[in-house]
């Protein structure tokens, strides 16, 4: 029964008010959908650090005119620092073959390479990636080697653009969120003004201080949580329109982000906004009610 | 049944106090009314009765409750127990008398059943049987306030308080609202009614407090506007 009139209540505020409503929702929504981008995106580089982890390594080449001496030299130096897990040599026939086993698609692009000019390396598993830069330094300077890398520091470069793209979208996610919040603060006013008949009889008859402003607090949640639901659908369309579809090639180096990922935003993002929405229409309505 | 002690009260934005070391006794059942010029704080002791405001000085006990140190989660609790009626009718233009009648019982969760059984009830009891379905502009001013006091009324209060009931209303129809409350005063609720009206004041001789620069001047039991 009285479910039933606060609920009545709820659709006719957002009825009444319907341009403030949609403006809500869209800001909400925006809002949502940013904050849902940067949290895939935190995710994300989760998923991808864990994807490479295992098989990043330093890679060590060698020069073109080394000795086998030093080159057995350097192998046992690497195999006994304690920092290494495995090495593993390889020839200038093996980086030949290596590469035209990346490269088979590009037939052109192997042509250019001459087989002479990939230098040998050693492969080297460490016990803890994060500790390459010690590795890289003790072996750059090294006679008989050309060059250390390490993979790392290539990935972290997707990274640092994923960090970018992320901070990026928290911002907006922010300053989106903050014009809702002003929105809802603005609608839960208009609301209190158009209702200020039923409100005062509610408190002079002596209707519980809760029940007088669920209708409110129930305009701003509702309309959090379809803010919400837009969000979602936007987050799962960008998913299948865009990374599946148009830049699928460029997400094939690495994991895709999944669809369990994408589906758990959506009680995350509704959890989210109905609770800033609810806090947000009920301190609203400390300055607005006097109880 | 009520007890005003010491009760001063000074708005903020105002140069001096509206209502000042106010004494008043009110026994259950009494039939009180409140007579002073405007701006007297007849309104302010009425406002401070309802907890709408709260006293900065002195005690007011309504019942076995002390109002003075009742908690904000409690008001609507203790509003429950009394019945308010104003000037201006205060009745929701897009409900039907019934329903400005059954909405003080849905939000306060009396269920269904009781407003079905009750409203029509209390209606008749003010005389609107028949006028049930008509809306606030359908209805004379006399009537609206009838609605309005059946509102009041509705939960069977121990205390009914009355702003100047009769403020918007012809002489005749006023003396219909008297009698109405008279009605209600006789079923052992205690009445404290302010108003400006000499005639009924003279004419229902009942105890007269008056009041002037917030001040109480004249108590009088069965007393006369004067
Ligand atoms: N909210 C307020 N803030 C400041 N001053 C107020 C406030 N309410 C009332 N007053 C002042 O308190 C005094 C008493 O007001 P109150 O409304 O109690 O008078 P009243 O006796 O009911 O007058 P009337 O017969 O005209 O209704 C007046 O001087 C009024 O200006
Ligand atoms: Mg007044």
């Amino acid at each position: 029964m009285r479910a039933k009139y606060v609920m009545s209540e709820v659709f006719l505020g957002l009825w009444r008010n319907i341009s403030m409503t949609i403006a809500m929702i869209i800001t909400m929504a925006v809002s949502l959908t940013m904050l849902g981008s940067a949290l895939l995106l935190y995710n994300q580089v989760d998923v991808i650090e864990e994807y490479y982890q295992t098989s990043l390594e330093v890679v060590i080449y060698l020069d073109p005119e080394i000795d086998e001496e030093t080159t057995a030299q350097i192998e046992s130096e690497l195999n006994q620092s304690e920092l290494v897990a495995r090495t593993e040599f390889e020839s200038k026939d093996d980086a030949w073959d290596r590469f035209q086993d990346t490269f088979k698609d590009s037939p052109d692009l192997v042509k250019t390479v001459n087989a002479d000019q990939l230098p040998a390396a050693f492969r080297v598993k460490m016990e803890d990636i994060d500790k390459a830069p010690e590795l890289i330094a003790q072996f750059q300077e090294r006679d008989g080697v050309y060059q250390a890398t390490n993979q790392k520091q290539i990935l972290q470069q997707v990274f640092d653009i994923l960090g970018g793209a992320q901070k990026l979208t928290l911002v907006v996610a922010l300053v989106q969120g903050v014009a809702a919040l002003m929105l809802i603060a603005n609608t839960i006013q208009v609301a209190a003004y158009s209702r200020r008949r039923e409100v005062a009889i509610m408190k002079l008859v002596g209707a519980p201080n809760w029940f007088v402003q669920a209708p409110f607090v129930l305009e701003a949640v509702f309309a959090g949580i379809i803010g919400a639901l837009f969000a979602f659908g936007t987050l799962v369309a960008a998913k299948f329109l865009v990374i599946d579809g148009q830049f699928e090639n460029l997400f094939s180096l690495m994991p895709k982000i999944e669809m369990s990922a994408v589906l758990m935003l959506l009680p995350i993002l509704a959890g989210i906004s109905a609770v800033i929405s609810a806090v947000t229409a009920w301190i609203t309505l400390r300055f607005n009610i006097k109880v | 049944m009520i007890q005003l002690e010491g009760v001063t009260k000074h708005y903020p934005r105002s140069n001096r106090p509206s209502v000042e070391d106010i004494n008043v006794f009110i026994d259950k059942g009494e039939f009180v009314f409140f007579i002073g010029p405007t701006g007297a704080g007849k309104s302010t002791i009425i406002k401070l009765l309802l907890r709408e405001e709260v006293p900065d000085k002195g005690k007011i006990a309504v019942g076995d409750i002390d109002v003075t140190k009742l908690r904000r989660w409690k008001v609507p609790a203790y509003r429950r127990s009394i019945g308010c009626v104003f000037q201006d009718f205060r009745l929701l233009p897009n409900r039907t008398a019934a329903e400005n009648v059954a909405f003080a019982l849905e939000v306060i969760g009396k269920p269904r059943s009781v407003a079905r059984r009750v409203v029509p009830e209390v209606l008749e009891l003010v005389g609107l049987g028949g006028k049930e379905h008509r809306y606030p502009h359908e209805l004379s001013g006399g009537e609206q306030q009838r609605v309005a006091v059946a509102r009041a009324f509705v939960n069977r209060p121990l205390l009914l308080l009355a702003d100047e009931p009769t403020g918007n209303l012809d002489p005749d129809t006023s003396i219909e609202i008297m009698r109405l409350l008279d009605r209600i005063s006789r079923t052992g609720t205690t009445i404290v009614m302010v108003t400006h009206d000499s005639n009924i004041v003279n004419q229902m001789r009942r105890r007269v407090i008056e009041v002037e620069n917030g001040q109480i001047v004249r108590d009088q039991s069965r007393g006369v506007y004067g």
